[in-house]
């Protein structure tokens, strides 16, 4: 990236003897919206209140439109913050809530009050400025939230989990609505959750990370479709992982129990009689033969679940268990537990984890 | 079909409550309450407005607004009063700054855990610690002998001689403070837990200083709690009696002593007048639990 | 963050002073009785004062029957208001919160004056109706902590879900409340028994006013006639004080947490 917005350098964070943040380094580029995703304990909020300036890194610095902001405090960052559990002041209105960025930084009453309402506007609850938190959902609340913390005009906007603690169709409806205000106002946005569905849907880029590290870097489809390690694999959607030896790793022949695929140029620098680990999407499985894939492999049917337009049917695969989904026909009969049956997929599809 | 009615029967059945099943319940219903009302009614309520009733009534029985007047024109009883309300007002407005500093202290300050937790424990128990023992410790603290008293008299300063005298007014706020502070402490400790981390960090991020965010956000938040507090340490030490008589016998003229008089000797030679003395505390102490539920409602709105 | 914790220290040492000299004051004072050393004399006068057995031993027993008299009033009536009658909460809760709101001092005058010798409910008449009435004001005291400790314990227990699934198994009143209320609740109505016994155990103004040969006038006879006793009593009562308060924090650790917890 030629010139970042924000860059974090060579981050470390430890409390006492624990690391939190082992040496962390991004660049952000402006306007851009970056996920840090990860399973709790990763490290990824530790790392978004450093950029906020609630934590000072133990090492490393961070750098915001070029200007090392490492030493200062929260209130001289310019950003704005959204938090998991809204943070609205009780005591003040919505109006107040939102004002008060601008009401601290001193901006006259009128001039507030006008940004007021065009947060209010953007946030779609134009007649809510004279309620009080206690009279919101939980929704309304962190559209509240939100607009407060864009109020101000900040440079950077932190969202810590701000949809962990909605129900599954508010968190829905907002998180679409938090990318397209993202995208109107055009402000450099982190992003933390431990939800892959949110950080697939809403990012620009995501930072797979895994115990203070991480993993991988890369824009939603890269991750899901190309996970360089075994953790952002399996971390990010389901997996279905095949255990097998190379029987040719000149031909990239992999014996699975009895039978072979081929995996020609997946290999790369593994030797014959090496064991690895094959993944497999279950989107990318077929039950039963199909054109344009490759390879076959034969199993029995070891449980059906019906989900609707859906069926996913998992098969016993020598000592493996696949997961893989087929649409409901309603013309044929849905697959019955206990059948022999075959599966197929594209060997393009099939990660190698090393 | 079979299948669904009888799911729905075992539904109905469980759900139903045994006096449902059949219309005669309702003296039973009532059984239950029945001796706690009871109890209330004779040995609170009744007793209560009997005094009221009294304290409006003059010795023929007939209904009159002397008493009440007399409260205000008798000189002794106003300056009872008085005294009780300054008493009041200063332990429970000084108690209630010490117990809200302490419990920050304690809460916010960064202490270690044991801290706050031997606090609350000890705050549990000195709050209850009332009465005439509590006097007795003063005495031994305070008093010509006290501990205290002959320690700073050893390096030179006679308290004494400088006009202080533990058995007045303000000897006994500072001896109040020891059970006000306390319950402070316990009432607001809750409040202050209920400010959330994130309502600072989010007022930082904003933009404003810790003071901006003290003076805008949680001034105004633990407000209603503190001034409900501060309203119900005034009735609790408005009423007490045990610790002042215990330190400074019938001398020191409060209200709740010249009606403990007043119910041993009639000292007023006046019964109704006396009813008139317990119906005024009544009215105090009422109307500051009124304004501390008022106050308690608002805060727990916010805080819900 | 470094001086706003030399500030909390600060607040925190003074307040601790002001509570512990008190106490260390009354400590030492009370081991001055016998010139020029220390000594437990002011202790082993005080317990073995014929006086100082008798009433300490009339308040234990008055504070007993306080509790039986508060558990029996308060038990079943928040246990019937949460099951059946949850609309009469708001009344009762404001009747077992009065006892707070008019002062003791208060309520003894309307026992004196409405059950006196020749009223039709003479409860001064005797010494044993007196006694009676001491009981009864002191439950009336104890009604607002009882009441609460009780109520709470009930709420973490779903008592109505409880209850249900003991009709299930074909349990009557009795047997639900003695087998799966009580036991359950049992530790709510120990931490509010020992709150009781400690406020009863020195109450000064009721037993007084009703002439009764109680510990809280004994201490405030000893207190106006003795110099070094006083001090001694102080201590036990402190110490008696803090036994109550311990235990009840030691309950609660035992405490249900939830409704779901299996006990």
């Amino acid at each position: 990236m030629a010139d970042p917005f924000l860059s974090i350098q060579n981050v470390k964070k430890s409390f006492g003897n624990v690391a939190v943040v082992k040496d962390f380094n991004l660049d952000v580029g402006a306007g851009e919206f970056v996920s840090f995703l990860g399973p709790s304990g990763c490290g990824k909020t530790t790392m978004l209140r450093i950029v906020a300036g609630f934590e000072e890194p133990s090492a490393g610095k961070v750098l915001i439109g070029g200007k090392d902001v490492t030493g200062l405090k929260p209130n001289q960052r310019n950003i704005g913050m959204v938090f998991q559990a809204y943070a609205l002041f009780p005591n003040l209105t919505v109006a107040q809530n939102i004002g008060f960025g601008l009401k601290v930084a001193g901006m006259p009453k009128a001039e507030a009050q006008a940004r007021i309402d065009e947060m209010l506007g953007i946030i779609k609850l134009p007649d809510f400025g004279d309620r009080y938190p206690y009279q919101l959902s939980g929704g309304q609340q962190q559209r509240i939230a939100l607009a407060r913390a864009l109020a101000p005009k900040p440079k950077l906007l932190l969202l810590d989990e701000p949809l962990s603690a909605l129900d599954a169709k508010v968190r829905i409806s907002l998180r679409e609505e938090i990318r397209s205000i993202q995208k109107k106002l055009g402000i450099t946005t982190i992003f933390v959750t431990h939800d892959q569905e949110e950080a697939l849907s809403m990012s620009d880029r995501i930072v797979v990370m895994n115990e203070g590290r991480a993993d991988q870097t890369g824009t939603p489809f890269e991750i899901y479709n190309r996970p360089s390690t075994k953790f952002v694999a399996n971390f990010v959607g389901t997996l279905n992982v095949l255990e097998g030896t190379i029987s040719d790793a000149a031909s990239g022949t992999v014996k699975i129990n009895a039978e072979e695929i081929g995996l020609k140029g997946k290999l790369n620098g593994s030797k014959s009689g090496d064991t690895l680990s094959l993944a497999l999407r279950p989107e990318a499985i077929s039950l039963g033969r199909k054109a344009g894939n490759d390879s076959n492999l034969t199993g029995q049917i070891a449980d059906v679940h019906f989900l609707g337009s859906v069926i996913r049917v998992r098969v016993g695969v020598g000592q493996n268990v696949v997961s893989l989904d087929t649409f409901n026909s309603p013309s044929s009969p849905p697959p019955v537990v206990g059948q022999k049956t075959e599966i197929s997929f594209s060997s393009g599809d099939v990660l190698v984890l090393h | 079909m079979t299948q669904a009615s009888i799911s729905d029967t075992a539904i109905a059945s469980r759900s139903a409550p045994p006096d449902a099943r059949s219309g005669f319940r309702l003296p039973t219903h009532w059984l239950g309450v029945a001796p706690f009302f009871i109890f209330a009614l004779m040995f609170l309520i009744l007793p209560t407005l009997y005094l009221v009733v009294g304290a409006f009534q003059n010795d023929q029985g007939q209904y009159t607004l002397d008493n009440i007047r007399q409260l205000f024109i008798d000189k002794s009883i106003r300056d009872a009063y008085w005294v009780s309300i300054k008493i009041s007002f200063w332990s429970a407005t000084v108690g209630a700054f010490i117990g809200l500093a302490m419990a920050i202290a304690i809460v916010r300050g960064g202490l270690p855990a044991w801290v706050r937790s031997s606090t609350m424990t000890f705050s549990g128990v000195a709050s209850n610690f009332a009465g005439v023992p509590l006097a007795f410790a003063f005495l031994a603290t305070l008093g010509r002998l006290g501990l205290v008293t002959v320690l700073l008299r050893g390096i030179g300063i006679d308290i004494y001689a400088l006009g202080f005298n533990v058995l007045t007014s303000w000897g006994l706020i500072i001896v109040y403070l020891f059970f006000q502070i306390p319950l402070m402490i316990v009432i607001i400790t809750p409040a202050i837990d209920g400010l959330k981390r994130e309502w600072g960090e989010a007022a930082a991020t904003l933009g404003a200083t810790t003071w901006q965010y003290w003076r805008m956000v949680v001034i105004p938040v633990l407000w209603p709690s503190f001034l409900g507090t501060v309203i119900l340490l005034f009735a609790n030490s408005f009423g007490a009696i045990a610790t002042a008589y215990a330190f400074t016998g019938s001398s020191l003229n409060i209200v709740p002593i010249k009606l403990y008089a007043q119910i041993r000797g009639d000292v007023l030679h006046n019964p109704h007048l006396g009813y008139a003395l317990a119906f005024g505390m009544i009215v105090v102490t009422g109307l500051a639990n009124i304004f501390y539920i008022w106050f308690r409602t608002r805060s727990e709105r916010w805080l819900k | 963050m470094k001086t706003s914790r030399f500030w909390a220290w600060l607040v925190f040492v003074v307040g601790a002073a002001y509570f512990f000299i008190p106490l260390i004051a009354t400590f030492e004072f009370s081991l001055r009785m016998r010139r020029g050393v220390y000594s437990f004399d002011a202790y082993r006068v005080v317990l073995g004062d014929a006086r100082f057995q008798e009433t300490f031993a009339y308040s234990v027993t008055v504070a007993v029957f306080t509790i039986l008299l508060g558990v029996f009033l308060v038990v079943p009536t928040a246990y019937w208001i949460r099951l059946r009658m949850p609309q009469l909460r708001p009344i009762v809760e404001f009747i077992t919160l009065l006892p707070l709101v008019i002062p003791a001092i208060v309520i003894v005058f309307g026992y004196i004056r409405m059950y006196g010798s020749n009223s039709p409910l003479p409860f001064l008449g005797s010494a044993r109706g007196t006694d009676a009435l001491l009981v009864i004001g002191y439950a009336t005291l104890a009604l607002p902590y009882m009441y609460r400790a009780v109520d709470t314990g009930l709420r973490t227990i779903d008592v109505r879900t409880l209850t249900e699934a003991a009709q299930i198994l074909g349990a009557g009143w009795t047997t639900i409340i003695a087998r799966v209320i009580l036991p359950n609740v049992l530790i709510a109505v120990l931490s509010g028994a020992f709150l009781t016994f400690a406020i009863v155990i020195g109450e000064f103004t009721l037993a007084s006013l009703l002439n009764r040969p109680a510990f809280g006038p004994y201490l405030q006879n000893i207190g106006a006639n003795r110099a070094y006793e006083p001090a001694a009593l102080a201590v036990i009562a402190f110490a008696i004080t803090w036994g109550c308060m311990s235990v009840i924090q030691i309950l609660a650790r035992f405490a249900p947490k939830s409704a779901n917890r299996p006990n």
